[in-house]
This record gives structure tokens, C-alpha cells and sequence, in this order.
């Protein structure tokens, strides 16, 4: 891997961010070389200064960010030192971005098509029909099905991976010689990640351009980059090419983060190593009690449908069953009706057909408004996606916890209440000095732990989780599902797990149900079914997944 | 196209469900005229040796001595013929007095708004293009001042400035001065007439007197324009897609006008819809000081002398206005949004 010059060269880069609370140093000092055409993975969790580094390297930093010291070196021009005009020249037609959330990041407003005529009008003198005839060539580029009529589209109008899509044509129309890739794929379904990820490899290696992904998946790392850097807080930690670097990782921090990537083998015991275990107070764990012969399942659905009111088919005959402390995914892409299985299930929103028998005992006839006062709602609890959305901004961790002992147990303020809650929060492995605390003073772990002790506060006997962990970084994550496997083990807790993450729910679930368009694919034991898939659905899902290990046999050596 | 009969279906069931609001409006205005003191009879009848036997007499003529819901029956009967009562201040039909004075409040609006909104979002986007700065703290100060100086202030200000110190403009009273022979009516609006006309000189006169009043109100409603403005614009440029117009390398003018502003200006459409609507009706005070023959000094001269009838008819019409000023808000948000026109 030697090249003769580098087309960017990054020395000590420093960056800078003034904040209410003085500066932040957001990235303390990195260097870093690319090769013209080279493939080059930024990995690291949030806070990173993953994300600032690829701002900083074109200059689109937020204006409270500031490059305050290093050099970065493209084409021997320091780009720290440019003018504006000349970056406005560069942009697009040297280097270009591609951003995460890719609807957010096209206008909202303007056609696609004109979006991508400007990014060409930005750099040639073209007349306007041209530029929409190479915007047409740039949408078959990007492998869109009937351009022409995606050509005055809207980007509401678009899936996400569309519009991502839609993004690689804007960053290519210029043909730069660095694409920077800012988490991509992130909030993407798996396959429609591999889908924009190979679409993008294809691209980048058909017209020769460097790439750079910045990401917090290890995987997406390993398999589509020759050489991964990792960073942590705001330093680069490791540099290697990807095989060494998840093989045998050498700094501490690549080492837990590696441990912490759910793969296809891992137990949810590995993910943590012995440091962060102490976290969360040991408790003898009993052995899980079987359950006596014919007693009725804890959960059993039969037929649940449900249509939407514009006639759409959300949940077409859904039928399943959950034995006490069984742990059981449903996994899917989004719109595969997962979620609207979910709530329907929890009792937060109503099905059109079928019934619901929790204990033996039919709770579908009961509206989901009504639901709140039914003696079941703290038998059957829900832990949220998004542990910042689904905490009241108004209320301290205290009163978060209390909220559903005060509304569903009938307790009253005092001692009794206190120590519920403290003996909850210790259950989940959150400081006592942190009830005082109010959402946004907490990290992103913690409200997931407070969403956790809400949840089990009232001692229920199903648990059911709307992809738990989406939103947090993997080392949390790790955290997080082994805190939920021990709660469940301790408690005789039943799942049902949502998830679009199979490598978690193929550790957190003993058995899987696949759905797509609202029917069950295919279900069974979690590893039989991950390991051996009989659909093509799944296999296609399980195959989209990127793996650390695969890098072996598969993509590396391929491209080496 | 799909986007505009959608766009048409929508204004259509909005107009529909403002419905029963003016009919609350009309029955509501009917009784808060009711309860307020004051008796319509023996103010008109109020000549010094009036009798109680005449007072009778012109409340009978009224219709005032039946019950009120007798009364309220009558009147929806009438204003369901397009009928709104006689004043007994004019002496004309109340649809006749607004019709003919409107057009002068229409006009006067239009252009304060007008200026309004020429002012206001350059001021709105130069301000959020250097939050924090010189500029940005002017603008701000020039707008609290046009917000708390009253507009029989700053009205009185402009009128002591143009036409007493300078001599610039026309005493302030009314449209045209009554030597200038007014063009045919067409539109009802002045200026629109005259150029119709061809009569420049006419054109100019009106516009003369025109400038001042539109400009006292323009004062009072640049702030809340300039303010939605700043903010939207500022939500608007730190948004993802103008990052992504700057990574594609963008011109600063495009970027500025075609990403950012087009999408900030959707909040100000909505803003300026309220603004016109409250404008139209509450700036009496405008019209007072400009003898400006404008719809809301004449309810205002109605309501003082308790003649009921304009008072109601005009309550009607401004909730009317309210309803149409929504509409057109409405088709210009789903004109300008294209995500507006789904679902």
C-alpha cells in the first residue's frame, strides 16, 4: 500500500468549537493520509470528533466550529487557508459530501432532478436542458427506476434510500476526487444499506475516487474499507488496514469496541468486558424455573389484522405465542409492520381483527384509550426506540420512574414510593445521585437505563421493546442488552424484542418471527433460523448484514 | 394537475368547515350588540323635546320592541337575502356603505402590506444572515420601535414631517383632494383605476395621498414579518440541504435565494395572512388620522352611536375577510410546498 502522493494529507488537525460553556476542542490533533482511489473507514461512537474531521476536511463546519490548528493538505493546497471563493469551486468538483439522514439533507421544496442540475450547473456553463439530461444520466447512474418520471419528485416523495440515492447523484455530478461519506447508511434498512453501499463502492471504484466512511459500525467498516482509523474522543487511537484491525486490535478502546459489535457468534456475556461489568450490582441469578405442563401461553395472538384507513394492510394475520421468561424477536424492514404489530400487542393502538389473550385472558376487546385503567397495563410494559423522545423533558429520572407506580399501583409520594424507585434504579444500574436529574442532563445510556426502570417498575410479566438500543452506541448498547438479558433471567420477564438489528436479536431472542408486508415469513429457534434461512426474504436479510469476520473470505480478498 | 385540484378540493373543505365559525360570529356579534348599553331609539330620536311616545315610535319602526329571538330570526332572514339592514347614520343599505368603502380599506391594506413585506424580509434575512452582528441589532431596534409607537403616533409624526415641515405630501385628508375628478370606478382601488384610466396625474395624486397612511401602518407590522422572517431564515440556513447546497459548491446567491429563503418564506405567507386580516379591521386609528373613508372608522362611528346594523354587518364581513384571507394562505402554502398538497 505504498503510493507516491497523497491526494489529502491531514497533519495535526485541531478543531475547535466555542460553546455557552467556553471552547470545546472537538478533535485534539490527527494525521492522516489518502491515496488517490483509496477506500479509508473513520470508525468511533458519538463524541468521537468522527463526524467534525470529515466537516472540517471541506470546510462545511457548523459556524460555532473552527479550525484551530494543522494543516490539511489537498493537492498540495492547504485547505485550511483557502478563500471562500476557491472552496466553493473545490466543493463538489474535488471533494463532496454525503450526509446522513438523507432526506433531511435535500431541499425540501425543489424537484430532484433540478437539485442535481444545480450541483452540475454549479461547476459548468452548461444551458439548463443539458444540465437536466445529465441529471437524467446521473439518476440511471445511481440506478433509480424510472428516472424520468423521479426526475420532478419531490423528496417526501422518496424512500430514504432513494433519497440517499439521490445524494450520491448530486456528490458524483461533478466528478470530485474524494467522496466523503458521513454515516450514510445510518437509519437505513439493512438491505437497503447494502444496496447504498455497494452502489457507492461501484461508483467510487468505477471512476476512480477516494472514499472516505465515516461510521459507527464496525461492520460496514470492515467490509467496505481497505483501511480503518478509530477514533476516540477526539484522537485518533488505532490505524490499520481493516483484516489487522478487527482481527487483533491493539489499543484498549478498538479492543472493547470490537468486543462490543454484536456479530453472528457473540453472547451477549462477551459483549462487555470485566471493567464495565461492575456497573451493574451482581445478583446470584436463580435457575430460570420451568414452567408446569399446560399452562396457558403468557401471551397468545390469533389473526391480529390490521388496516389503515386509507385501506393499506399494516398487519395482515398475525398469530403467535410467548411462554412466561420466553424471549421472542420480530424482525423486519421498516414498513414490514413490526412496529404496528408491537403496539398493537401493548395496547397502544387498536387492531382491526383478531384477539389478544394475555394469561389466558382476551384483552383485544378493550380499546387502546380505555386500555390505561385495565389491570393489565402493568403486566405489559413498553421500553422505546428513542430514549430522549420517550422520557417528559419536564420530569427528573425521580419522577420518571414514579409516574407509572403513582398512576397504575396507586402509591402515594413518601418512603414507601422512594425506595421503589431507588430499588429500581439500582436495578438498572443508575446511580442514585442521578434521580435528581432531568432528561437532557443525562447521556443517551442513562435514559435508556430510566426508560428500562419505568418500564419493570411495576413488576410486569411481558416486556415489550421497540428497537431498544437503535439509538445508541454500540459500547452502550452492549451495556444495555446485557443489563435486559439479566433482568429477564432474574425475573422471569417475557420479550417481545422488535428489532432490525439480527445479530442482537438473534443473541437476545431464543426465538425469531420474520415479517414483510405485514405476514410472518418465516419463524423458529433464533440460531437455527439465522444460521440455516429457508426464505429468500431472510436470507436476503441475513446475507445484507455486514459482518466483521466476513471480510475474510469475502470482500478483501476479492478486492486485494 | 394533480397538485392543484388537490390544492382545490383542500380550499374547498376548509371554506366549508369555516361555515358554522360565521354563523357564531353573526349570532354572537347580534347579541353582544343586544347587551351593550346604550338604546339605538333614543339616540336617534334624540331631539331635544323627543318624547317617550316618539321613542316608542322609532323603536317600533326599528323592530326593536320584539324579542330578541324574534329579532335575531328576522335578521338571519335578511342577511340570508344579502340583506345587512339600513344605517341610520348614513341612511343607506349597510351592503351599499361597505361596498363603497372597501375598496379604500382593501387598498390601503394591500399597500401597507405591500411595503410591509419589501421592508421587512430583507431586513429578516440580513439579520439571520449575521445573527449577533450590527445589523442584526439594528434591525431589531428599528422594529421594537415600530411596534411600540402607536400608529396615531408615528402617523401624526409622519404627517408633521412630509406635509408641515417639508410640504412633500397632501393634507392628509381622505383619498384624492376634491379637486381632482375621480376616474371611473372599476375596481374600487384608486390607483388601479386611475392607470386604467390613463390619468397619470390623477394616479399621482392618489398615490400621494396613499403613501403616508400605508406607510404609518407598514411601521406597526414590519416586526412581527421581520422577526418570523429572521427565525425561519435562520432555522432554514442551518439546515441539512443548504449544508448540502454548500458541499456541492453552490453560489452564495443560490444558496441564499433558492434554498434557504424559499423555504423560510412559507411561515412568513402564513404571518402575513393574520397581519392583513388584523389590519384591515383594527387600524382605525389610521383611518381616523388620515380621514381615511375606510370601512373600520365607519363601524367605529357606528358602534358610537349604537346603529347596530353596521356595527353587525361589518363584524361579518371582516370574519369573512378572516375566512378568504385563510383560504388564499392556504392555496399559496399548498402552491409553494409540495408536501402540503398530500393527504
Amino acid at each position: 500500500m505504498t503510493t507516491p502522493k497523497p491526494l489529502l494529507n491531514i497533519e495535526n488537525l485541531h478543531v475547535t468549537f466555542s460553546t455557552r460553556r467556553g471552547p470545546v476542542e472537538a478533535v485534539r490533533g490527527i494525521s492522516l493520509s489518502l491515496a488517490e482511489g483509496e477506500t479509508l473507514g473513520i470508525v468511533g461512537e458519538s463524541g468521537s470528533g468522527k463526524s467534525v474531521t470529515g466537516f472540517a476536511m471541506t470546510r462545511l463546519l457548523d459556524a460555532s466550529g473552527k479550525i484551530s490548528g494543522g494543516r490539511i493538505n489537498f493537492r498540495d493546497r492547504d485547505i485550511t487557508k483557502m478563500t471562500s471563493a476557491s472552496l466553493r469551486e473545490m466543493h463538489g468538483s474535488a471533494m463532496a459530501m454525503i450526509f446522513q439522514n438523507p432526506r433531511g439533507a435535500l431541499n425540501p421544496i425543489r424537484a430532484i432532478g433540478q437539485q442535481i442540475a444545480d450541483a452540475i450547473l454549479a461547476h459548468r456553463k452548461i444551458s439548463a436542458s443539458e444540465a437536466r439530461a445529465q441529471s437524467l444520466e446521473l439518476l440511471r447512474a445511481v440506478k433509480i427506476r424510472d428516472p424520468e418520471k423521479r426526475m420532478n419528485a419531490y423528496p417526501h416523495e422518496l424512500s430514504g434510500g432513494m433519497c440517499q440515492r439521490v445524494m450520491i447523484a448530486m456528490a458524483i455530478s461533478s466528478n470530485p476526487a474524494l467522496l466523503i461519506a458521513d454515516e450514510p447508511t445510518t437509519g437505513l434498512d439493512v438491505t437497503t444499506q447494502k444496496v447504498v453501499m455497494d452502489l457507492l463502492a461501484s461508483i467510487a471504484a468505477e471512476r476512480g475516487m477516494a472514499t472516505i466512511l465515516i461510521t459507527h459500525d464496525l461492520g460496514l467498516a470492515a467490509r467496505y474499507c481497505r483501511r480503518v482509523v478509530v477514533m476516540e474522543q477526539g484522537r485518533l487511537v488505532e490505524e490499520a488496514d481493516a483484516l489487522t484491525l478487527f482481527r487483533s486490535p491493539q489499543h484498549s478502546y478498538t479492543k472493547r469496541l470490537v468486543a462490543a459489535s454484536p456479530t453472528a457468534t457473540s453472547r451477549v456475556e462477551d459483549l462487555v468486558s470485566d471493567d464495565d461489568k461492575l456497573l451493574v450490582p451482581a445478583i446470584p441469578l436463580p435457575p430460570p424455573p420451568k414452567p408446569a405442563h399446560g399452562t396457558p401461553p403468557l401471551l397468545e395472538v390469533l389473526n391480529l389484522v390490521k388496516r389503515f384507513e386509507d385501506g393499506t394492510v399494516g398487519v395482515a394475520n398475525f398469530s403467535m405465542a410467548i411462554a412466561p421468561g420466553e424471549s421472542v424477536g420480530l424482525v423486519g424492514e421498516s414498513g414490514s409492520g413490526k412496529s404496528t404489530t408491537s403496539r398493537m400487542i401493548c395496547r397502544l393502538l387498536d387492531q382491526t381483527e383478531g384477539t389478544i389473550n394475555f394469561s389466558g385472558q382476551s384483552i383485544s376487546h378493550i380499546p387502546a384509550r380505555e386500555f390505561h385503567r385495565a389491570p393489565q397495563r402493568r403486566e405489559i410494559q413498553i421500553v422505546f426506540q428513542d430514549p430522549n423522545d420517550s422520557l417528559n423533558p419536564r420530569f427528573n429520572a425521580f419522577d420518571c420512574i414514579a409516574h407509572p407506580l403513582i398512576r397504575l399501583l396507586g402509591m402515594r409520594n413518601g418512603a414507601a414510593l422512594k425506595q421503589r424507585v431507588a430499588e429500581c434504579a439500582h436495578r438498572v444500574g443508575l446511580p442514585a445521585d442521578l434521580l435528581e436529574r432531568f432528561p437532557h442532563q443525562l447521556s443517551g445510556g442513562q435514559k435508556a437505563r430510566i426508560g428500562i426502570a419505568r418500564a419493570i417498575a411495576c413488576r410486569p410479566k411481558l416486556l415489550v421493546l421497540d428497537e431498544p438500543t437503535a439509538a445508541l452506541d454500540v459500547s452502550v448498547q452492549a451495556v444495555v442488552l446485557q443489563l435486559l438479558d439479566r433482568l429477564r433471567r432474574e425475573d422471569n420477564l417475557a420479550f417481545l424484542f422488535v428489532s432490525h438489528d439480527l445479530n442482537v436479536v438473534r443473541m437476545m431472542c431464543q426465538r425469531t418471527i420474520v415479517l414483510r408486508n405485514g405476514a410472518i415469513v418465516e419463524q423458529g429457534e433464533s440460531h437455527a433460523l439465522f444460521d440455516n434461512p429457508q426464505t429468500d426474504y431472510t436470507r436476503e436479510l441475513v446475507d445484507a448484514v455486514p459482518h466483521i469476520e466476513m471480510i475474510a473470505a469475502g470482500k478483501m480478498a476479492a478486492g486485494a | 394537475m394533480t397538485t392543484l385540484g388537490a390544492t382545490a378540493i383542500r380550499a374547498a373543505r376548509r371554506f366549508a368547515s369555516s361555515l358554522p365559525a360565521l354563523f357564531g360570529v353573526l349570532i354572537f356579534t347580534f347579541l353582544l350588540m343586544r347587551v351593550l348599553p346604550g338604546d339605538p331609539a333614543v339616540f336617534f330620536a334624540s331631539g331635544p323635546n323627543s318624547g317617550k311616545e316618539e321613542i316608542e315610535t322609532i323603536r317600533k319602526q326599528m323592530g326593536l320592541d320584539k324579542p330578541v329571538p324574534q329579532q335575531l330570526f328576522l335578521y338571519l332572514y335578511d342577511v340570508g337575502r344579502g340583506n345587512l339592514g339600513r344605517s341610520l347614520m348614513t341612511g343607506q343599505n349597510v351592503t351599499k356603505d361597505l361596498r363603497e368603502r372597501l375598496p379604500a380599506s382593501l387598498e390601503l391594506t394591500f399597500s401597507a402590506l405591500l411595503i410591509a413585506l419589501v421592508l421587512a424580509i430583507p431586513l429578516g434575512v440580513l439579520a439571520a444572515l449575521k445573527p449577533g452582528s450590527l445589523i442584526d441589532h439594528g434591525v431589531r431596534l428599528f422594529c421594537a420601535l415600530g411596534v411600540c409607537v402607536p400608529t396615531f403616533v408615528s402617523g401624526l409624526l409622519l404627517i408633521y414631517i412630509f406635509y408641515y415641515l417639508f410640504g412633500v405630501s397632501p393634507d392628509p385628508t381622505g383619498r384624492v383632494d376634491i379637486f381632482t375628478t375621480l376616474p371611473p370606478a372599476h375596481t374600487g382601488f384608486l390607483l388601479i383605476d386611475f392607470a386604467l384610466a390613463g390619468d397619470f396625474d390623477g394616479w399621482w395624486a392618489a398615490f400621494k395621498q396613499l403613501i403616508l397612511p400605508a406607510c404609518t401602518m407598514a411601521l406597526f407590522v414590519i416586526a412581527p414579518l421581520a422577526r418570523i422572517t429572521r427565525a425561519s431564515m435562520l432555522a432554514s440556513l442551518g439546515s441539512d440541504f443548504v449544508r448540502t447546497a454548500r458541499s456541492v459548491g453552490l453560489s452564495w446567491w443560490r444558496i441564499i435565494v433558492t434554498y434557504a429563503l424559499r423555504n423560510a418564506i412559507l411561515p412568513v405567507i402564513t404571518i402575513a395572512g393574520i397581519v392583513f386580516s388584523t389590519m384591515l379591521g383594527a387600524n382605525v386609528l389610521v383611518e381616523k388620522v388620515f380621514s381615511w373613508p375606510g370601512v373600520a372608522s365607519y363601524a367605529l362611528d357606528a358602534l358610537l352611536s349604537s346603529d347596530y346594523a353596521p356595527v353587525q354587518g361589518f363584524v361579518l364581513l371582516m370574519a369573512s375577510v378572516f375566512v378568504i384571507v385563510n383560504l388564499v394562505v392556504d392555496v399559496l402554502y399548498g402552491i409553494a410546498d409540495p408536501r402540503i398538497s398530500i393527504g
